[in-house]
């Protein structure tokens, strides 16, 4: 397997030019705001699969670490005095290399137990997580919530600075997994998922494996939670750690393909905008959340592997059964043409 | 010869039931040696505290002339011990080929490099050429057959070129022809060096390849050199003819009373 391919060459700079471009196409407000959530859920999505998917360990917890890298930020531009403009922009690196950093022992504590109880643990640190974002009021702000310094930027292209770091960060959360996948550290962790303990067995060094998986995972995500809570510019416990963030990041990486490099992307292509009609047309009866439930259940129903798998299994199917066909369409066709032959 | 593998004082509980009881035991260099015994007499579990999946009560064991303080299966791995399982364990989702590279230790630094680096790829490709999987290289484990994925679970152990190689049952669930197949390469990597351990119940199988032969009853070893070969026959219902290897099994009356 060469590590370069031409057409993942050309698949990257398409997305690149589209992800450029994508905001220049439209003025409407609310487009451009719709397509932040879009780039900023399937970063997410794509930070979520690198340990979920890539090493099959069910983290539902990482609201909290977009939550420490929002409280990050707002710490940083109102206590620690960044500065407005776009220099809070330049707090997202620190505070995604932080909290990679700083979840190491939280992660190799985590990292100890496997599947249901991995999940029910990554799941209760966000809840502690949460718990604290209430209490610590002197940082917080606790249930009042903390506001961010609005960004003074021009009111027609507002929303713009605010994408071109979510696309930013997307697009280094999709490099990261393509180098993760195409080393050795992905064959890694494709094994930890498929058998933890022979893979140990083989000389697989799975908690190291593991415990980077988990920190550039917890990392990115919180610098996309940093960037979130500039743009948002008002924090909240109840908002900036929620259970909602993660499962719908989740959800996306499902429906696109959880073992794919584009799945999260097309995911949340597919379910942001979708979630985002439903909120507007039925968010005051909270319809949308059981329209969200019911497509988890279909897609793990009807394409337990996502979208791409799907598709692609599908194509070779095709092909194959065509293939097949046109063997036979041609041993069908000899007879025939020997007359016409002889004539 | 010196024991490349020694044990000593194994002791294993699982709630009231000693599964290794005081189980002491040698596996001399060079040799292909075979652990029997009637099920529950602790095998496995033996297999499971010499390799580090499961931590003893109690007792001590050497690999290498050194003693193995912990034993875990990465460092020993590391360290030329490999194992295989009683149910054929493989990558299911990745293919035949990334499973017999990822038999390959890699240091930490190595970790970005390339998935499947062009040395690799040809060291795994003459394995699976040898072990006649090679038309399988593309495809994910998980399609292959039961037999299939017990060479190719003894393929990717070999990738790493270990010195003492554990096999669990490696005839258990497969044909006569792949038994003999398995059995080839057992005695070809032995004649070039490497040191077997085998946990087996196919007693024909044993006697053809293996010395010595360690008979475990109850968590514990029954007593090697004065062995009492009747009454271990008796125990493990051992019916076929004990020849080849071991002179002082001729001496003993063990006709195939089947």
């Amino acid at each position: 397997m060469t590590r370069f391919r031409p057409a993942g060459g050309i698949q990257a700079l398409a997305f690149v030019v589209v992800l450029a471009v994508l905001p220049l196409l439209f003025g409407q407000h609310w487009v451009v705001s719709l397509l932040v959530f879009t780039v900023m859920y399937a970063g997410l999505a794509g930070s979520w699969n690198l340990l979920g998917g890539y090493a099959g360990y069910p983290a539902l917890g990482h609201g909290a670490f977009f939550g420490i890298g929002a409280y990050a930020m707002t710490i940083g531009t109102t206590h620690l005095g960044v500065g407005g403009g776009y220099r809070p922009f330049l707090l997202v690196v620190p505070i995604a290399v932080g909290t990679a950093v700083v979840v190491l022992p939280i992660a190799r504590l985590l990292l100890r137990t496997r599947a249901v109880a991995f999940a029910v643990l990554s799941i209760t640190v966000m809840f502690m997580v949460q718990t604290l974002a209430y209490n610590i009021r002197g940082l917080t702000g606790g249930s009042q919530g903390i506001a961010v310094p609005l960004a003074p930027f021009a009111a027609d292209t507002f929303e713009r600075p605010f994408y071109y770091a979510m696309a930013v960060l997307l697009a280094v959360t999709v490099a990261v997994c393509w180098v993760v996948r195409t080393s050795k550290l992905g064959l890694a962790l494709n094994a930890v998922r498929d058998d933890e303990d022979r893979a140990r067995g083989l000389g697989v060094q799975t908690e190291l494996v593991k415990l980077v998986a988990f920190s550039v995972s917890a990392g990115l995500t919180a610098a996309f939670g940093a960037v979130w809570a500039y743009y948002i510019s008002y924090v909240f416990p109840g908002f900036a750690i929620d259970p909602l963030l993660s499962l719908g990041a989740i959800l996306m990486a499902f429906l696109g393909g959880r073992r794919t490099l584009w799945g999260p992307v097309i995911g949340a292509a597919l379910i942001v905008p979708a979630q985002q009609y439903f909120a507007y047309r039925y968010g005051a009866s909270h319809l949308y959340l059981v329209a969200y439930a019911a497509l988890f259940l279909l897609v793990i129903y009807l394409l337990p592997d996502g979208v791409i798998p799907s598709i692609v299994h599908r194509i070779t199917r095709l092909r194959s059964s065509h293939r097949a066909r046109a063997r036979k369409d041609q041993i069908l066709m000899e007879p025939a043409l020997t007359p016409g032959e002889r004539g | 010869m010196s024991a490349l593998l020694a044990a000593e004082g194994l002791t294993k509980s699982f709630g009231g039931v000693r599964a290794l009881d005081d189980c002491g035991f040698e596996v001399p260099e060079g040799s292909v040696a075979a652990l029997i015994g009637p099920n529950g007499s602790g095998k496995t579990t033996a297999f499971n505290v010499i390799t580090g999946y499961l931590p003893a009560d109690s007792g001590r064991l050497a690999f290498r002339g050194r003693g193995v303080r912990r034993p875990d299966p990465c460092r020993l791995q590391r360290r030329g011990l490999a194992r295989t399982f009683q149910q054929p364990r493989v990558f299911p989702g990745l293919s035949v080929l990334e499973n017999v590279v990822l038999g390959r230790a890699q240091p930490w630094r190595a970790l970005l490099r390339r998935r499947v680096p062009g040395a690799d790829r040809r060291r795994a490709e003459d394995l699976l050429d040898e072990f006649g999987l090679a038309a399988h290289a593309e495809t994910p484990a998980g399609r292959l057959s039961y037999g299939q994925r017990r060479l190719l679970e003894f393929a990717s152990v070999l990738m790493a070129e270990p010195v003492l190689v554990l096999l669990d049952e490696p005839t258990a669930g497969i044909n006569p022809i792949m038994i003999e197949t398995m059995e080839r390469h057992i005695r070809r990597r032995h004649a070039q060096g490497v040191t077997f351990l085998i946990v087996e119940h196919e007693m024909k199988f044993v006697m053809r390849l293996c010395d010595p032969v360690i008979v475990l009853d109850r968590g514990r070893p029954m007593g090697s050199p004065e062995i009492d070969w009747n009454f271990a026959k008796e125990q493990i219902g051992l019916h076929a003819p004990v020849v080849t290897l071991h002179p002082e099994l001729e001496q003993l009356d063990v006709t195939d009373d089947a």
